[in-house]
């Protein structure tokens, strides 16, 4: 590889960084916009919980059906372990500590990034592209107070509900299977459930980390919506972005959190 | 006397990059209650100005007033003002595809003052659909509309608010004879009912030139003619001449530039 080479690939590279470092820039102006025009999805309410039905309540059948399904496959897993050590009927704990701090954030988010977060993304990017945007523009309404916001907001505030219904849903199916299946007493299993999981310890943590999942995967669908190139493969593309962007900080920010809340302390 | 100017535009240039100019020492002026049409090729920069009236881009040189106002010093909540007097139909309507026929044209009212009274509210968007003929169609969704159809609600949607001046991107595009006709007289009864003053940007320059009161010619990011529709239609410049007559061969020729045809076929050796 010659020089001139060498310095045009160092040259694309920096571009590509450069790119990136500044639509991150962007997407935080967006932010802080998005947040700073909120007035009208506040002041409208209606308008924000019109967008919590989109997002939240029709996101309740994948939701309920896979925390359902995620609850008795721990069950199933986790007796099979605990039996070796005489602690089956420590079943109940396992499954209720597993649900609320790791899998009903996470994977409600995972889900919801797929069911909702692409709905957004391609709901506003499909607005863009058909000038609904510009329209509104032209009526002299701003598009980001009366268009994103209130699905932002709706966003922010289901995420936390469908993750506490994801854990319940799980919970209530490790039962079926621990208790109903396989016939772990009943009383021990939601005994020692009440007694290992800590209000502020396990479930306020968990509520921290749907709420931290909610705003980013929101905040990524609808500032990739709006920022979407106004044609079909644009909004395609925004819409996969979506999904991945999503999926990666829902995985990197529960590292994160985790890291903060579980370790060091209590029941690290 | 000379009739107030709506829109003022003096020396305007602008490019999105220093390197390619769109719009080159543009003057223009359109008077109170006229219907001007900017015409031209696709790509000769009229949509560009289209969106600088609108105020949605800002001249690089030159002074633009629309409606008594500079636009280059409007921030935001100005820009807004001035657009609150302003209608746009845009090119394939733009309508709100989540909201019905009704309420995208109570939309606009909604916004700018707020719950209205239901029984004013229904009286006044009923009122616009009665004036583009589609008030039996108040409760239907976009996606059931026919293009026309669409292009008339969103003729409603853009005069909600009483405009003083109402701009077109392209009203003619993809539209049936009839649904054609229909648009093409809205326009004019529109404005001449609301004392507005309109503003269609097109290239389909025969079915413009049956509307409009006065016609600029755009090539290249220059206005290179203008004049009464009559005066167009007689014009001797070639590349409106070219235009108007839909001729084949002209000052923009048939063939896109390229390499001989003989050399492209590999004759020129045998």
């Amino acid at each position: 590889m010659n020089g001139a080479e060498l310095r045009a690939r160092i040259e694309r590279l920096g571009g590509a960084v450069t790119s990136h470092v500044w639509r991150l820039g962007f997407a935080t102006r967006f932010l802080g916009y998005l947040v700073l025009h909120s007035g009208t999805a506040l002041r409208r309410f209606r308008l924000t919980v019109k967008e919590v039905y989109f997002a939240g309540v029709l996101s309740l059948v994948i939701i309920l059906v896979s925390g359902l399904f995620v609850g008795m496959v721990l069950a199933l897993q986790g007796y099979e372990t605990l039996q070796r050590f005489g602690a089956s009927e420590s079943l109940g704990v396992l499954v209720a500590l597993s649900l609320v701090r790791e899998l009903g954030p996470v994977v409600a988010g995972l889900l919801f990034a797929s069911r909702a977060g692409s709905a957004i993304t391609a709901e506003i990017g499909l607005m863009k592209a058909t000038e609904q945007l510009s329209a509104m523009e032209m009526m002299a309404v701003d598009p980001i107070a009366r268009v994103v916001a209130p699905r932002f907001w709706g966003g922010v505030i289901s995420m936390p509900l469908l993750a506490a219904l994801f854990s319940a849903m799980g919970i209530f199916g490790g039962y079926l299977v621990g208790v109903q299946l396989i016939g772990v007493d009943a009383g021990a299993f939601w005994s020692q459930m009440q007694a290992a999981v800590d209000l502020q310890h396990d479930i306020l943590n968990g509520v921290i980390k749907s709420v931290a999942f909610g705003i980013a995967v929101t905040w990524i669908a609808v500032f990739e919506g709006y920022d979407a190139a106004p044609t079909a493969e644009g909004v395609s593309r925004a819409t996969t972005r979506t999904v991945v962007l999503s999926s990666l900080a829902i995985l990197a920010l529960d590292f994160v959190l985790t890291a903060l809340m579980f370790t060091g302390g209590k029941g690290g | 006397m000379q009739q107030p100017q709506i829109v003022e535009i003096r020396d305007v240039s602008f490019g999105y990059d220093a390197a390619r100019p769109v719009l080159r020492d543009i003057d223009l002026e359109i008077p109170r209650g006229a219907v001007v049409g900017i015409m031209g090729q696709s790509g000769c920069g009229k949509t560009t100005l289209l969106r600088m009236i609108m105020g949605a881009l800002r001249p690089a040189a030159g002074t633009l007033r629309v409606l008594g106002r500079d636009t280059a010093g409007l921030g935001r909540e100005a820009l807004y003002a001035m657009r609150r007097e302003m209608g746009m139909l845009f090119q394939f309507g733009a309508l709100f595809t989540d909201l019905s026929v009704f309420e995208n044209v109570a939309f606009p009212l909604r916004e700018q003052h707020g719950e209205l009274p239901g029984e004013l509210l229904h009286d006044l968007v009923m009122l616009k659909l009665e004036a583009v003929g589609l008030r039996g169609a108040a409760q239907l969704m976009p996606a059931e509309l026919s293009g026309g159809m669409a292009r008339r609600v969103a003729l409603a949607r853009s005069i909600a608010l009483d405009p003083r001046l109402i701009l077109y991107d392209e009203p003619f595009t993809g539209l049936d004879p009839i649904s054609f006709g229909v648009i093409s007289r809205l326009i004019r009864n529109l404005n001449d009912s609301l004392g507005a003053t309109s503003i269609i940007v097109t290239h389909d320059v025969q079915e413009a030139l049956g509307v409009v009161d006065y016609v600029y010619f755009m090539a290249a990011g220059r206005i290179i003619a203008q004049g009464a529709p009559d005066e167009i239609r007689r014009s001797r410049e070639p590349f409106v001449n070219q235009f108007v007559n839909g001729q084949r061969d002209g000052p923009v020729p048939f063939h896109y530039a390229a390499p001989s045809y003989a050399a492209d076929l590999e004759l020129a050796a045998t």
